[in-house]
């Protein structure tokens, strides 16, 4: 099998390196088997697949792959990943994917996913625990999507869930681990080709 | 399985949306003389939010739930599917001596990673045969959900098989149930989308819960906060949106057990879901 990097088109590698640095995956492991997107439960609200995902990023194809919706559509349900031929860890190359995006500030397809996790990031550095309630403001403030009032106002009527943000001891030594993780350089990791994991 | 005394971390949402979750994962606990000792001060894994943004943030958080842990000389009992998720490929990264030692720095501490991190489901699942059933829960359809979270990745979970798991569904034949053979116990409900795609979570919930009601299911049981509201909560939405009548109620398997072990259903919470499952408990004389 060829190396592939005289098929790779500019934008040059410089997707691939990072991905694999950041997730230790061996990108032209892929064999376009299809495997991924065959069992990806939300491959069909995609604009790109897993599979076709693996191969821009062989491809070089940076734009195309940082403005997929596919990007963001993830969660890691790892189903991909558990039933790759080529044990290739997929869903940790999604993850790579979105946290190059927050490193290079882009613009994501998903705009609500994105301000979901960091409203939910910024509850935990304030109170040192998830809460809710500031949770689903600062995100339909933010959006302009209030439709989870309802739901909220559901959940409420069960007692599930809590007005007052948590009051823990642990809080601000957490808010200390932001600030020192924000701080810390991003650690390369060893890429593993499928040959090294059998 | 040599000690009846955990550490406890029952993750934020036992707090608030799960709350029914630590009610009965306490009570079915003390029931079987299984003591859970709360995490002093236990702070939040970073749940699905984290790893999609820092990497060292996502490692850093578990690691100072596990240095609590580690203080306490105890194995660490997780509730909750994702927070266990997270604390398991935390403790598997820092096997790794250098990320060990760069994680101490960012918490401040000198975690040495020593704990063992068990799922509540585990610890029911293996003390199963010493559970005193006084309700057998005859009769009662139950189609168990694993989700995704305990059972991948598996290489680093160790639970269970990632395509088709059978501890729950032993666990409900211990209680006397019937539990469902059926497609869906590891597909995925949509997981942190509710908010974001409220579509994707309505379709693939909606694509699990057919299922389960066109065999016959009474109640989904269910080891993870997420999945429960995913499938509980938007019931309404799907029957609206496919025009059938669902109408099952998601339990927490420790709701189930507590059942059979003949505690109250106000005991276990029960009120707390949306799908009321006091017409099942009535068919099943537990009312």
């Amino acid at each position: 099998m060829g190396t592939g990097a005289a098929v790779t088109p500019s934008p040059v590698s410089d997707l691939r390196t990072f991905v694999e640095k950041q997730s230790g995956q061996h990108i032209f492991d892929c064999y376009q088997c299809g495997k991924c997107s065959a069992g990806c439960p939300i491959d069909y609200a995609m604009d790109l697949g897993p599979r076709q995902i693996m191969r821009y990023i062989q491809m070089g194809l940076k734009k195309e792959v940082m403005q997929s919706t596919t990007v963001w559509l993830c969660v890691s349900c790892e189903t991909c990943s558990s039933r790759c031929p080529a044990k290739i860890d997929i869903a940790k190359v999604m993850e790579s994917l979105r946290i190059l995006a927050t490193v290079e500030g882009s613009v994501p397809a998903e705009k609500r996913v994105d301000v979901f996790h960091k409203e939910f990031l910024k509850a935990v550095e304030r109170y040192g625990r998830a809460h809710e309630v500031s949770l689903g403001a600062a995100y339909a403030i933010k959006t302009r999507d209030f439709s989870g009032v309802s739901m909220a106002r559901l959940m409420f009527s069960k007692g599930k869930l809590v007005i007052m943000p948590p009051s823990v001891s642990g809080a601000s030594e957490v808010r200390k681990i932001f600030s020192a993780a924000r701080s810390t350089p991003r650690a390369s990791v060893p890429v593993a080709k499928a040959e090294d994991k059998r | 399985m040599s000690t009846n005394t955990y550490a406890y971390y029952p993750g934020c949402t036992l707090h608030s949306t799960a709350k029914e979750y630590d009610v009965s994962a306490r009570a079915v606990c003390k029931q079987m003389g299984i003591e859970l000792q709360e995490l002093d001060g236990w702070t939040c894994c970073g749940a699905s939010s984290a790893h999609t943004t820092n990497e060292m943030l996502a490692i850093a958080l578990p690691a100072r739930d596990l240095r609590s842990a580690e203080a306490k000389g105890l194995p660490l009992a997780v509730a909750c599917a994702m927070c266990f998720n997270r604390l398991k490929i935390t403790a598997h990264a820092l096997a790794d001596k250098e990320k060990l030692d760069r994680t101490n720095k960012v918490i401040g501490s000198n975690l040495a990673n020593t704990t063992e991190v068990v799922h509540l489901l585990q610890i029911l699942y293996d003390r199963r045969k010493s559970i005193t059933v006084t309700k057998p829960l005859k009769g009662l359809k139950v189609a168990s959900y694993y989700g995704c979270l305990l059972v991948r990745p598996q290489e680093i979970t160790q639970f269970d098989d990632p395509e088709n798991p059978q501890m729950m569904d032993k666990l409900m034949v211990t209680l006397g149930a019937q539990p469902l053979e059926w497609d869906f116990k590891t597909a995925c409900c949509g997981a942190s989308l509710p908010l974001t795609r409220k579509d994707i979570v309505v379709k693939l919930s909606y694509r699990i819960l057919s299922q389960a009601k066109q065999l016959g299911a009474d109640c989904v049981a269910v080891a993870c906060p997420m999945c429960q509201m995913n499938l509980d909560a938007f019931q309404n939405e799907m029957e609206q949106q496919y025009g059938k009548k669902i109408g099952l109620p998601i339990l927490y398997f420790t709701q189930i057990a507590g059942l059979a072990m003949g505690l109250s259903p106000k005991a276990l919470d029960l009120n707390k879901h949306i799908v009321d499952p006091t017409p099942m408990l009535g068919k099943m004389g537990l009312g």
